[in-house]
This record gives C-alpha cells, structure tokens and sequence, in this order.
C-alpha cells in the first residue's frame, strides 16, 4: 500500500509536468487551431538557454530562469506565431502541422551540432531531501513540483474565466468573427496565446530538466507525453489537460511497477486511442461539429 | 502523357538499371534503399496525396513487412512468398487502421495513427521471443529466386528496381481506374462523394489497406537488404519523415515520392559526415517550404508557369 502510495505522489509529480506542457498545447489550438508538434523541442530550447546564461554566463538560477522566459517569449512565443503560424493558418491544420514537424527536427539537430549531442545535469530548484509522511517517504522536489505545477495551472485557468482579458480570448477561441465584431482585438488575444505556451514551456523545462537531463532530443518523450495528456484530457478545454496530464504520468509509473517495464507507456497509449476513436472530444472536452 | 514525357520516362528506367555499372558497393545499397522508401512512400502517397487520409503510421507497417520477412527467410520460405504474406499481413492490418479513419478526420486521425506507430514500436521492442528485442533480428539471407541468386548489392539493387517499376505500373494503373477518381472525390470532399453515390467507408479503407501493403512490400525488401531489422528504424520518426517525404516530393504527385525520397533519405545517407547539418537545415526548410510552395516541389513548374 504504501509502495502504491509513493508511486502514485510521484506519478502525479511527472503528470502534474506533463500537465503544464499539454495546457500550452491546449491554449495554443484553442486560440488558432495551431497543432504544435514542435512541444517538445520548445520545452528543450529554454532547458539549453538556462544552461547556457548558468554555465558559460555564470548567473544564478533565479536570473537564469528569467532571462530565458523572456527569451521564450520573444522566439517561441510572439517568433512562432508570426514566422510561422500566421502564414501557413489559412492553410488549414495540416500544413502547419508538417512545418511544426519540419521545426521539431530543425531545433534538435541545431542543438546537436551547434552546441553538443551530450547529456547533461540541471539544478533542482527544491531540497533534494525525503520528507517523511505518516511512514510514507516523499522527495521534496515531487511536492514542490506538483504544488508549483497545480499554482501555475490553476492561475493559467484562473486568469482564462475571471479576466476580462482571458474571457475576450475564449470568446476568440470558440468564435473569432462573433469576437470582433464585440470589439476584441482577436489578433492580440491569439498573440496571448502563445506568450502563455511560451512561458509555461519555459517553466516546464525548469521543473522536468532536473529529472530528464538537458539532452537535445529530450523534446520527443516530453512533447509525445504532453500529447497523450492533452487528448485523452480533452484538447479543446484546458481543465482536460491537467485531469489527462496526471492520468498518463501516475498510469505510467504504476504499469512500470506492476506490470512490465516495457509496456511503461503502453496503457496510457492504448487509452489514447481508445479515447479518439471512442471520444475523440477527451474525457472532459465538448464535440466539435463536423462543416462541409 | 506527351511523347517528351514518355520519352524521358523510358529514359530514366534505363538510367536505374544501368546506374550499378557507375556505383560503388555502398551506393548502390543506398540506391536500394532508395527503391524501398520509394514503395513505401507510393503508398503512403495514396493514402495521404490521392485518398486525403493523413497517415502518420507508416514506419510500423514497414516494420511489420520487414518482421515478417525477416523470420520467413530465416525459416527458409521462398521470397516470392515471403512479400506476398508481407503484403497481405499489412493489408489486413491497414484494414483494420481505416476503421478509425471512418469515425475521426484530420488531426485526430493523425494522433490515431500516430498511436498506433507507438504501439507497434513498443511490441517490435518488448516481445523479445519474436522480434529478437532490442537487438533485433540478424543474419537475415538475401534470396535465390528459382535458383538466381540475388546475394550481391548490385543484384539486389536490380531487383528492388524491377518490384519498384511493377508496383509503380499497378499504381498508374489503379490511378487512373474508377478508383482512382473515387480517391480524389473522397479527399476533396467527402460528403459530397457521399452524397453522388461513392461507398465512403469502402474506399477509405482500400486507401489505408493498400497504402499499408505497399509498405509491407518494402519491409521485405528491406529485411534482406539491410540484413538487420531492429526497433529503431521503424519509430515514429521514420513514420514522420515519410510524411515530410510525400509532402516535400509534392503530395498526390505520381513522381513525388521518388523526389521527395532523394531529399530525405538518400541525401542523409550519403552526406554522412555533414548529415546533422543537413537535417538541421532540412527541418527549417521544411517550414519555409510549407509557408511557399505547400504544393511540394513538383509543383514548381506548374507555379512558375503561371507567373
């Protein structure tokens, strides 16, 4: 019971991570109809730049982190959208799904041969001590990063239903024509957008590089998890996304445990499929109407 | 088709079957290579350019046709055999594929075959009594075919022409059947192929079932071509470059795979020192492409042409 317990804690730890990767993911197809295959290698990007200003430039985390959220901002946030997205989205959703294919595999080979194909080690920003509960023994960074994860996301949704701001941009996300003509600036809520994918993909990184270790293709378990999380939690509703995000990550340590190592993800994929073929809509997502 | 075309078509069959005499030992493998990716990518053509089925699964039926042959030809079977059972087994599997392709479209149907790449890569790794784990299986022969043996590259480079061209030639021909016309009312617009009579469901089936097949072809090819079939290659990434293969080639262009198969395996292949640079530029590319000629690059002259 108790081996169950921990592995549960820690479960909801990597979940709540894939959580936080898989609401970006959510925002950004809820704002534009942007289907990012490139998650992954967004989170990988800001993980190399902290390592960057902390190794070569010496800052300390806290200056680090910072400096590469506004970096995030900058490239992958406010970049992505206007290289990227805003000529390829008249297009439809596949042909800004191959160029996010195209970026997926452009970032990482740039990392390998611009800077190294090696792993390498992140500071935790939590005690790496366990805590003992009632005979359960928990790390301190599982805590952290699950209560930090939960804030960040309960903000994120917090802002989307009680703002003005984050209302107008739900009002673009389900009806961009009825939105402006209410008077929303829709372009600027999109832009919103994806500054919030940028910055959670900036603290995503933070939190799972500890764990995962900087290496450049440590974007595809990550992106590929957030994937999982945001369909089988419903990829039009971002509360689906914490709900899906702690499913695979507790799914996944317990089948690794019980089960087989092998088959670690393979439950939580074989409810990925089960929920697009059976509800493709997610567990807590609303049916989209099919147009002619 | 024009006399020029014609001309230069018949140009280009001489062209392959007399490249050995101009390679080395290591290019014609990769020259085989080539023919495989190329099977695979015509039928992944018919299934994402020709039918409009987005398909992000392809690797795993290669790698179910390379499996297959595999253990086959270290059980001693007949090659023709072996890429008939091949491609029956993709068949039936990409069969049962189409099925979700009936209730999800578009995105969902690319995660849905996407999932189903993850799953089969999971089992080629895990089921160690069969597919050798890990490791993979090694060792596989190339074949004899009615006593011919084809165990040298370049004899095996001829014959992975030889089942390019027949496959290519049922291709061009179900193309331009019924079928093929059916193809493109169903990725033009479904309801209304719906609505004139097409069977919808049997044709998105038939899509993803002989896009499968040809795959399943090419996996059987490439068990004995390789001599190796490992996990690795049939990742959802290779799935994924075979996508971007169809798409940079110019989807739903008969030609295109062949194109779009030099620019994203032959030239890794061969530029094996400067290949990270290459992908680096290619990814990018990618994106650029996309923003202006989304039609791939068969479709430059038709673009020019209209300046």
């Amino acid at each position: 019971m108790t081996d169950f317990l921990q592995l549960v804690i820690s479960g909801t730890a990597t979940g709540a991570c894939y959580a936080l990767a898989a609401l970006g993911f959510t925002l950004l197809w809820q704002a534009s109809g942007t289907i990012n295959f490139a998650l992954g290698e967004m989170i990988m990007l800001p993980a190399f730049t902290m390592l960057f200003f902390l190794g070569p430039a010496g800052l300390p985390l806290w200056a680090a982190f910072a400096l590469t959220v506004v970096a995030s901002l900058v490239v992958l946030g406010a970049g992505f959208k206007a290289l990227v997205v805003d000529p390829l989205i008249r297009h439809g959703v596949i042909p800004l799904v191959i160029a996010t294919l195209g970026l997926s595999i452009g970032f990482k080979n740039l990392v390998r041969v611009g800077y190294s194909a090696q792993v390498f080690t992140f500071p935790s920003i939590f005690p790496d001590e366990l805590l003992d509960i009632g005979g359960l023994r928990v790390s301190g960074a599982d805590i952290g990063t699950v209560v930090l994860a939960l804030t960040v996301a309960a903000g994120v949704q917090t802002f989307l239903s009680r703002t003005l701001t984050g209302r107008a941009m739900q009002a673009v996300a389900q009806n961009r024509d009825a939105a402006r003509v209410l008077g929303i600036n829709a372009g600027r809520m999109v832009l919103y957008a994806f500054l919030i994918n940028a910055a959670l993909a900036a603290l995503t990184a933070l939190l799972v590089t500890p764990v995962y270790l900087a290496k450049f293709d440590m974007g595809d378990t990550l992106g590929l998890k957030a994937f999982y999380a945001a369909i089988i939690g419903g990829f039009n509703n971002s509360r689906g996304a914490l709900l899906g995000g702690v499913i695979v990550g507790v799914l996944e340590n317990l089948v690794g445990a019980y089960i087989s190592p092998g088959y670690k993800e393979g439950v939580a994929l074989v409810l990925f499929l089960l929920v697009i073929v059976f509800r493709p809509q997610g567990l807590l997502g609303r049916a989209e109407e099919r147009k002619v | 088709m024009k006399p020029w075309q014609l001309l230069a078509l018949a140009a280009g069959v001489v062209g392959l079957f007399l490249l050995p005499l101009g390679l080395r030992n290591y290019g014609m493998y990769v020259a085989a290579l080539w023919c495989v990716y190329v099977i695979a990518g015509m039928g992944l053509n018919l299934t994402v350019g020709y039918a409009g089925q987005i398909s992000l699964g392809q690797a795993a039926f290669l790698g179910i046709g390379a499996y297959t042959a595999g253990l086959m030809a270290k059980a001693g079977v007949p090659f023709p055999l072996i890429v008939l059972a091949s491609a029956s087994l993709c068949f039936v599997i990409g069969l049962a594929l189409g099925f979700p392709a009936l209730r999800v479209q578009h995105h969902y149907l690319a995660f849905a075959t996407l999932g189903f790449n993850m799953l089969c890569y999971l089992v080629f790794r895990n089921e160690e009594w069969l597919t050798g784990g890990t490791f993979g299986l090694n060792g596989i022969p190339r074949p004899d075919i009615l006593g011919w043996p084809f165990t040298r590259t370049a004899e095996f480079y001829k014959l992975s022409v030889a089942v390019m061209l027949v496959l290519a030639a049922l291709m061009a021909g179900l193309l331009r059947s019924p079928w093929g016309r059916a193809f493109a009312a169903l990725r033009d617009n479904p309801i209304r192929a719906e609505s004139v009579g097409i069977n919808t469901t049997f044709y998105t089936l038939m899509a993803f079932a002989i896009g499968a097949a040809y795959a399943g072809v090419a996996g059987a090819l490439f068990a004995p071509l390789v001599g190796l079939v490992e996990p690795a290659s049939f990742s959802t990434a290779t799935s994924l470059s075979m996508l971007l293969m169809v798409i940079v080639g110019g989807s739903g262009r008969f030609f295109g795979p062949a194109i779009g198969a030099v620019i994203v395996v032959l030239l890794p292949e061969w530029l094996r020192v400067a290949a990270d640079w290459y992908l680096a530029i290619f990814g990018l590319a990618i994106v650029v492409m996309m923003v202006w000629l989304p039609g791939g690059l068969l479709s430059l002259p038709d673009r020019l042409a209209r300046r």
